[in-house]
């Protein structure tokens, strides 16, 4: 565990740590406040692919550009996240090695284990609070979730629901889960999603049961409930984003979704249209995190400026998920109105109280782990 | 030289080793790591692996996975018949009839192989679409019921495998026919064999090591493909290879994979050993 530096941030505190060496007087003092202020030339940030904003001619990203041309530091943007357990088992040697695995930042999803085992492990660095003035606009639901109560390793990124989308030419609305599993006009055109914390938590609610508290009886009727629409013949496939694909060109007429790709499958096709289920839907959080050996107070210092509303805004409106920071909406109302009043986007108080977290001991459940890999068939 | 000279028993091997070296390096190192690999285990939250000696990993898949592994032998089979059914008289009318235009209509069988499988896969995922043309010229001609769909059923996923490895059925198929002297079927006829009679007990004896590869080169692949069952099925035609392919790569739930991949390639093996003799080698071999 000697190597949780990065050499260029060992550097840096060692010439801080020269330096003040070299004025006896202003040791105790100096060498402190020299190193946490150091801020590194470039801060390297991985993240989902079409996660950020972006110029469709220059390709450049101008909410990163912005944040170069105000504070001096270069950012790496690396879209590389696919997967969450398949990125976690990319860093886990690494990390679990004590090795720095070359990130500031990384995000990950509060609907798979990762980020709570990340903490858990001690693999990530904690935020440097004294950069963060601007946490005072992380909007209420998400201040303290169970895995960081106190927001001390984490910061959302975006946020998304879980619902059903639909082809209204295709079909007439569907609203509920058991119509998305037992409608027969439906038969082989409906795909669920392969992540245990996005379907079983609609399916769950679907079953008067609360996805926040899975124990094995609710666990077995949600495994009950998809097998049997899967040996009927009415689930096509269990997909990730790549549903969107397949709803666009008609093969399937509704899917789990998640309320962003569907903000912008809408924009194409007026007929796909995003229903929260009435039993409810769920809520996930994509997190920011440091990794060991990342630069904590650079990384905040981009936290910081990520949390004004102006540059959300920036982010949001090309995004399309549910943004986490207070004030974005008051922006982009003057900027572009039509995505701030996108409920998809800045969902009502009355949507929100529809929506509902995975309960996270149960991402945890090994047993759950292996039974849902054997429900996909995979 | 003189080495060579005073130790003439050695050259054979030293012709043979750079064969055996990719062998060692890139087959047998691969599948040593991989049979280490079958015997770990793995935590599924934490994505860690131990290595304990877990045969159980070898019953679990077979118990677990046995309906995938009995549908991939199934398909693999039903698109190998189907391809020999329609190559063999493919082949023979190049290979007898085919005259001077025998390279041009070869290059045909191989034509689509300029476009690369996946692409190839996903043109049929185009091709077959639930909204697509033929899903609806079908349907005005009522042999598609209103709700009836091409893609995403277990047809779709053998037809697709079936076109996908015609040609390594086609091929050896054509080499095998082309080969064969033509007047030994005259002879058949002169003695009084009728066609039939001549191409059942002439043609096709000789043309058994040409269908012998042809079904192994379609087979084998056909039971391992995961693609077609990806693209053009459901859940409820996934195959072996889908589960090998999504513990591998999503999953990474690597022990059982290894495992899975070594019990596809014992029954494959197997299964092998079964058709050779009851094909009988020392013919397939000349």
């Amino acid at each position: 565990m000697t190597n949780t530096l990065t050499r260029q941030a060992f550097l840096r505190r060692a010439l801080a740590g020269g330096a003040a060496l070299s004025v006896p007087g202003f040791l105790p003092s100096l060498a402190e406040g020299a190193a946490e202020e150091a801020l590194a030339k470039t801060l390297v940030f991985s993240n989902w692919p079409l996660y950020i904003d972006i110029n469709e001619k220059t390709k450049r990203h101008p909410s990163l550009d912005l944040f170069t041309k105000r504070t001096g530091i270069k950012v790496r943007y690396i879209e590389d996240i696919n997967d969450n357990s398949q990125f976690f088992g990319k860093i886990q040697g690494p990390l679990s090695h004590g090795k720095s695995i070359g990130r500031d930042i990384i995000v990950m999803t509060d609907n798979s284990p990762y980020p709570a085992l990340l903490i858990k492990k001690g693999w990530v660095e904690k935020l440097d609070k004294s950069a963060l003035p601007n946490l005072k606009n992380l909007v209420k639901g998400l201040q303290h979730p169970a895995w960081d109560p106190k927001r001390e390793y984490s910061l959302p990124w975006q946020s998304g629901m879980t619902g059903i989308a639909y082809n209204a030419k295709l079909t007439k609305p569907i609203t509920s889960l058991d119509q998305l599993l037992t409608d027969k006009k439906l038969k082989g055109k409906v795909t669920l999603l392969a992540n245990f914390g996005d379907t079983a938590g609609v399916v769950a609610l679907a079953n008067g049961d609360d996805p926040g508290k899975i124990d094995d009886a609710a666990f077995n009727r949600i495994v009950n409930k998809i097998k049997k629409a899967k040996s009927a013949g009415q689930i096509r496939q269990f997909t990730g984003n790549d549903y969107a694909g397949m709803l666009a060109k008609g093969d399937i007429v509704a899917a789990l979704a998640f309320s962003g790709d569907v903000v912008q499958l809408h924009a194409d096709n007026k007929n796909l249209q995003f229903a929260v289920p009435t039993a409810g839907g769920m809520i996930w959080t994509d997190n920011m995190l440091i990794p060991k050996g990342g630069d904590a107070h650079t990384a905040s210092v981009y936290m910081n400026f990520y949390y004004d509303p102006k540059v959300a805004a920036m982010v949001e409106d090309y995004v399309n998920y549910i943004c986490p920071v207070i004030g974005a909406d008051k922006v982009l109302l003057k900027s572009d109105p039509e995505v701030a009043k996108n409920t998809l986007i800045f969902p009502t108080s009355a949507m929100r109280a529809k929506l509902h977290q995975i309960d996270p001991d149960a991402l945890f459940n090994p047993d759950y782990k292996t039974k849902w890999q054997q429900l996909l068939g995979a | 030289m003189g080495f060579l000279h005073r130790h003439r028993r050695l050259t054979p091997y030293l012709l043979l080793g750079p064969g055996l070296a990719w062998l060692a390096l890139f087959f047998v190192a691969p599948l040593g790591f991989l049979g280490h690999q079958s015997l770990e285990t793995q935590d599924p939250i934490e994505l860690t692996y131990t290595f304990k000696w877990a045969w159980h990993n070898y019953s679990d898949a077979i118990t677990t996975y046995h309906t995938q592994l009995l549908r991939s032998f199934e398909y693999a089979g039903i698109a190998t018949l189907i391809a020999l059914l329609i190559s063999y008289p493919l082949s023979y009318w190049i290979a007898f009839r085919g005259g001077r235009w025998k390279n041009v209509l070869l290059l045909f069988i191989v034509g689509p192989f300029f476009v690369t499988y996946l692409i190839r896969t996903l043109a049929w995922e185009t091709i077959l679409a639930d909204q697509g043309f033929v899903a609806d010229r079908l349907r005005d001609l009522h042999l598609l019921g209103a709700d009836g769909r091409l893609l995403a059923t277990s047809t779709a996923v053998v037809a697709g495998i079936t076109y996908n490895f015609l040609p390594f059925m086609a091929l050896p198929l054509y080499v095998s026919l082309e080969q064969i002297d033509q007047r030994l079927i005259e002879a058949a006829q002169d003695l009084y064999a009728s066609r039939v009679r001549a191409f059942l007990r002439v043609t096709l004896p000789l043309s058994l090591p040409g269908i012998f590869a042809g079904t192994l080169l379609t087979f084998i692949p056909a039971a391992g493909d995961f693609i077609n069952a990806q693209l053009l099925g459901t859940p409820n035609q996934a195959m072996i290879g889908n589960v090998i392919q999504s513990k591998f790569l999503e999953l990474t739930d690597y022990p059982a994979a290894a495992a899975l991949s070594f019990i596809l390639m014992a029954i494959i093996l197997v299964l092998i050993g079964i058709y050779a003799r009851a094909l009988g080698t020392e013919r397939l071999t000349g």
